[in-house]
């Protein structure tokens, strides 16, 4: 296992090391507005996601920060804006459109197959990249086979990655949260993505568990130059790991900067500390 | 004694483990060596492969400077680089000093100065972040190979390199100085140092024993021979580096026998990798089988009503034939039928559950066994045997031998090793596996070696009627009570912790007139336990704190009490009091010895209040304690305990059955 004992050090050599790493804009959102019948869940919001960078999106619950993340992964369709992934605008994105240029998620809640295993549920992660046919991967024949044998080592390369090695063949339903949130991060690393979407990855983690699962997603970020796009309410994570922090409040963005910035922001302190 | 071993043997039979290496090499270049898991997948290296890494290894030590003598640190798990490493350091004549991966830097300052280490191979990044934080009280540190790169992109130092990048040194050098190696190995001797190992000890600093590859090669060949193991055995190498009983098995043995060697994916994985691999010959501390053993107890705890029936009903039955059979003792039809139709429902699947379908032999040592766990293992058919012996010793002293295997004795010496019971009781022995010295400690070599030779153990025994050796306790630990009585704390604290409730015991009572002890509860039997009882609770210390766990302990203690009642010796030395520990003992708290043994001593002065509140008879006691936690940092934990009476029982003369 990882120690933690140096780890701010660690974070914060990742992070230099990151803003030198950080390349240009790879999606842009231009004035999203979203829409639920008279509900208004975003209203006129725009921000950038650079090459290779932690960008964070916080706020109070209801702040529409799942909803953003559901746009950006083409689950909603906003009602005005445009979106811009990798130089090619879009009024709205499509999730398959998405999966296959290179961008993976997980959920808030987890949504992973609970009667299968581990590894099998990491496989799914596979399913955009696999080209042969039903026929040939059900008779596990040929290029089936071939393609399998493939996908299998990328596969076992995450769960090595991942130090998930012991419960490889171990039924998902029977895991702790903890782990199960882990293989959901697997799943979304074996489509080997170029933006990670992460909601709420450690929502209702114990203390170790978080900083085991920092220390995953800054690897992934440095090693395979992973941008990353984190929704998260423990403030003390999103502070220390993230590049630059967008704010949200009742649909609005109320604030967008580097951590420091962020932190000092009136009316970002206004919105966590109430009093409207 | 190790010249005698030297001109004893016969000439082409090799004196060193390098020299086995280029044997087996030789003798069986295509049959695997050494296995490890990786990407889900068995990967084998060949003898003849094996001898190629640890000729690159070699090199590469020789071109980073390292002359012979030199002490070289290598820290990880059991890793096929790793155990490269530790041939390659030995074909060129320096010493290996394998150290435990799992202590902190602090622990591990005094042994790199103590024994002068430049060179280090290790495992990971949290091995090279404790090196760093050595480097600075021990600047001299020259080299650092890492195996494994992840997390260290952005490392910097100088000294650091890896694997890959070192054995490059070693192929450049081998190409310059073609055939080294096999003009290095036939200049090294049995009276080389073979390896370094520290103890650590359950009082003080450590102390490095220096072993010779005369020591390690002696032993390790007699007691292979005696229980016929040779090079179709396979071996999973899963305890410690550090510690020399796995050195023995997955190294020494290894090399002098050619058997294979496999090496589990990673810490948890263990229990998968031995169905995975069926060793043929095993090694497990009772700690080890133990566990195991509340494992098999929290399944069944689980199984249907008919299963746990079947269960109970043909442990019953092994418990009577299985040993029986196993010692080839005369054993009637009807049982034989019995014992059979068990092997098929239940022993054979139970077997195989737990990785031991095909195992020949398996050894406990290292600490006294329970005997119900000792039978257990014996009754499904698992040839489990008993040694004696320590590092000093080069591990093997005694083995019991097939057919006369008793839960109570240690066995009989084997070939070559004499053992003497000294005036005062203690156990003295003399063997060619007898450590060297002690590494610049001349005093405690002279103080545990007299000038003929024998060894002071520092164990209390006697041998039985039969010529086995009875060990009672460590010397020092053996006391007595205020009234007299023998007091052996380790007796007590073993007859416990056969419960699998129950992790850990500490006794006290040497000089007092009662016996108090300190319960450590298993977090996965009582959890599991608690939880079939709707008991909630939020962690370990608040488990322990609940009454009803409290009342499990009672019971626990007072069927030893029981048991104790029916001893003529012991049955005045029942326990009086105990309590349940809010903390688990912990190697990193200096509770434990790395090899999670007790410190008994280092626990009653930590624990000073309690230990009196106790013996006066307090109900309970506050007590707080400074704690390590995993990642370094240090803190305190306070609870005020319940201390509690146990239920005793008059002494009986023999229990009517």
């Amino acid at each position: 296992m990882m120690k933690m004992e140096n780890m701010s050090k660690v974070m914060e050599e990742t992070q230099q090391n990151n803003s030198s790493r950080i390349g240009g804009v790879v999606l842009s959102l231009d004035n999203i507005s979203l829409r639920f019948g008279g509900v208004k869940a975003l209203t006129n919001i725009s921000f950038d996601v650079r090459e290779h960078e932690i960008r964070s999106i916080i706020g109070p619950n209801g702040a529409g920060k799942s909803s953003m993340l559901n746009v950006i992964n083409g689950v909603y369709h906003p009602q005005e804006g445009t979106i811009t992934f990798r130089g090619q605008q879009r009024k709205k994105m499509n999730p398959t459109l998405v999966a296959r240029q290179g961008i993976a998620r997980t959920f808030q809640n987890i949504a992973l197959f609970k009667g299968m295993t581990v590894l099998d549920n990491i496989m799914t992660g596979r399913n955009t990249k696999m080209r042969s046919g039903l026929f040939a991967h059900a008779l596990w024949w040929g290029p089936g086979r071939n393609e399998e044998m493939v996908h299998r080592k990328k596969v076992e390369e995450v769960i090595d990655f991942l130090e998930i090695q012991h419960i490889r063949k171990t039924p998902v339903g029977r895991l702790p949260y903890g782990l199960q949130k882990r293989v959901e991060l697997g799943r979304a690393l074996a489509a080997e993505p170029s933006m990670l979407l992460l909601d709420e990855p450690m929502a209702g983690m114990n203390v170790e568990e978080k900083q085991d699962m920092c220390r995953f997603i800054l690897d992934v970020n440095d090693q395979f130059g992973t941008t990353i796009v984190l929704i998260e309410h423990d403030m003390g994570v999103v502070m220390d790991i993230s590049d630059r922090v967008v704010v949200l409040d009742y649909g609005k963005k109320i604030g967008d900067g580097p951590p420091d910035e962020v932190k000092n922001n009136p009316e970002v302190i206004k919105a966590y500390l109430g009093g409207h | 004694m190790t010249n005698q071993l030297s001109s004893a043997s016969t000439v082409g039979v090799p004196q060193t483990f390098p020299g086995y290496l280029l044997q087996q090499a030789r003798l069986r270049p295509d049959a695997p060596a050494i296995r490890e898991k990786d990407l889900g997948i068995w990967q084998t290296y060949t003898w003849s492969e094996t001898l190629e890494e640890v000729r690159l290894l070699a090199g590469a030590f020789l071109a980073r400077g390292v002359k012979p003598g030199m002490n070289i640190a290598i820290i990880g798990e059991n890793r096929p680089r790793l155990y490269f490493t530790i041939a390659a350091v030995q074909s060129i004549g320096a010493v290996p000093v394998p150290m435990y991966q799992d202590a902190i830097a602090s622990e591990m300052v005094y042994v790199f100065q103590n024994a002068d280490i430049r060179y280090a191979v290790v495992e990971d990044q949290e091995q090279v972040d404790k090196l760093f934080e050595i480097a600075e009280q021990h600047p001299v540190l020259h080299t650092v190979v890492y195996d494994d790169p992840r997390g260290l992109r952005h490392y910097t130092q100088p000294q650091l390199l890896s694997y890959e990048a070192f054995e490059q040194l070693g192929r450049e050098y081998g190409k310059a100085h073609s055939g080294f190696l096999e003009t290095r190995i036939p200049r090294l001797s049995a009276e080389n140092t073979a390896s370094m190992f520290y103890t650590s000890g359950t009082t003080g600093q450590p102390k490095g024993v220096v072993l010779s590859h005369g020591n390690l090669i002696s032993v390790g060949r007699t007691a292979a021979e005696l229980d016929g193991i040779d090079a179709s055995d396979r071996v999973l190498a899963y305890l410690p580096m550090a510690w020399l009983g796995q050195n023995m098995f997955s190294y020494a043995q290894w090399l002098v026998s050619g058997f294979c060697v496999a090496c589990p994916e990673s810490g948890s994985t263990i229990e998968n990798d031995m169905r995975e691999i069926g060793p043929t010959y095993y090694f497990a501390p009772p700690r080890v089988l133990e566990a195991l053993l509340t494992h098999v107890t929290i399944r069944m705890e689980d199984a249907s009503p008919i299963k746990r029936k079947l269960f109970d009903y043909f442990m019953q039955v092994a418990k009577v034939v299985g040993p029986a059979l196993l010692d080839k003792k005369p054993v009637g039809l009807m049982n034989r039928l019995l014992y059979a139709l068990g092997d098929w429902v239940i022993y054979a699947p139970l077997r195989n559950a737990l990785g031991m379908s095909r195992i020949k032999v398996a050894y406990t040592a290292g600490e006294a066994i329970g005997p119900d766990l000792f039978v257990f293992y014996r009754s499904l058919g698992i040839n489990l045997k008993q040694l004696y012996g320590s590092t000093e010793t080069s591990v093997f002293v005694c083995i019991q031998p097939n057919g006369e295997v008793k839960s109570d004795t240690v066995g009989k010496p084997i070939p070559g090793v004499d053992v003497k019971v000294s005036a005062g009781g203690e156990v003295l022995i003399r063997s060619p596996g007898l450590f060297v010295e002690y590494y610049r400690n001349p005093e405690a070599t002279e103080e545990c070696r007299d000038a003929e030779g024998w060894y002071r153990t520092g164990d209390a025994g006697y041998f039985d009627p039969q010529g086995h050796l009875k060990i009672i306790d460590r010397a020092k630990d053996v006391g007595k009570m205020s009234d007299g009585t023998l007091f052996a704390p380790k007796y007590i604290e073993n007859k416990l912790k056969f419960f699998p409730h129950v992790k850990e015991v500490v006794a006290f009572g040497a000089g007092k007139d009662k016996i108090c002890v300190f319960v450590n509860i298993d977090m996965e039997a009582c959890g599991n336990w608690a939880e079939r009882r709707n008991i909630a609770y939020s962690g370990y210390a608040d488990l322990a704190a609940q009454p009803e766990v409290a009342e499990l302990i009672a019971q626990c203690v007072a069927s030893v009490n029981s048991d104790l009642a029916c001893d003529p010796m012991l049955a005045s030395a029942q326990i009086a009091r105990f309590l349940i520990l809010h903390k688990e003992l912990d190697a990193d708290d200096g509770e434990l010895t790395r090899t999670r043994k007790v410190r008994r001593r280092f626990i009653a002065e930590k624990y000073q209040p309690l230990v009196d509140a106790l013996f006066e008879g307090k109900a309970e006691q506050f007590i707080e304690t400074a704690v390590q936690f995993d990642d370094g940092r240090k803190g305190s934990i306070s609870a005020t305990l319940k201390l509690l009476d146990a239920k005793r029982f008059p002494p009986q003369i023999k229990r009517a059955a």
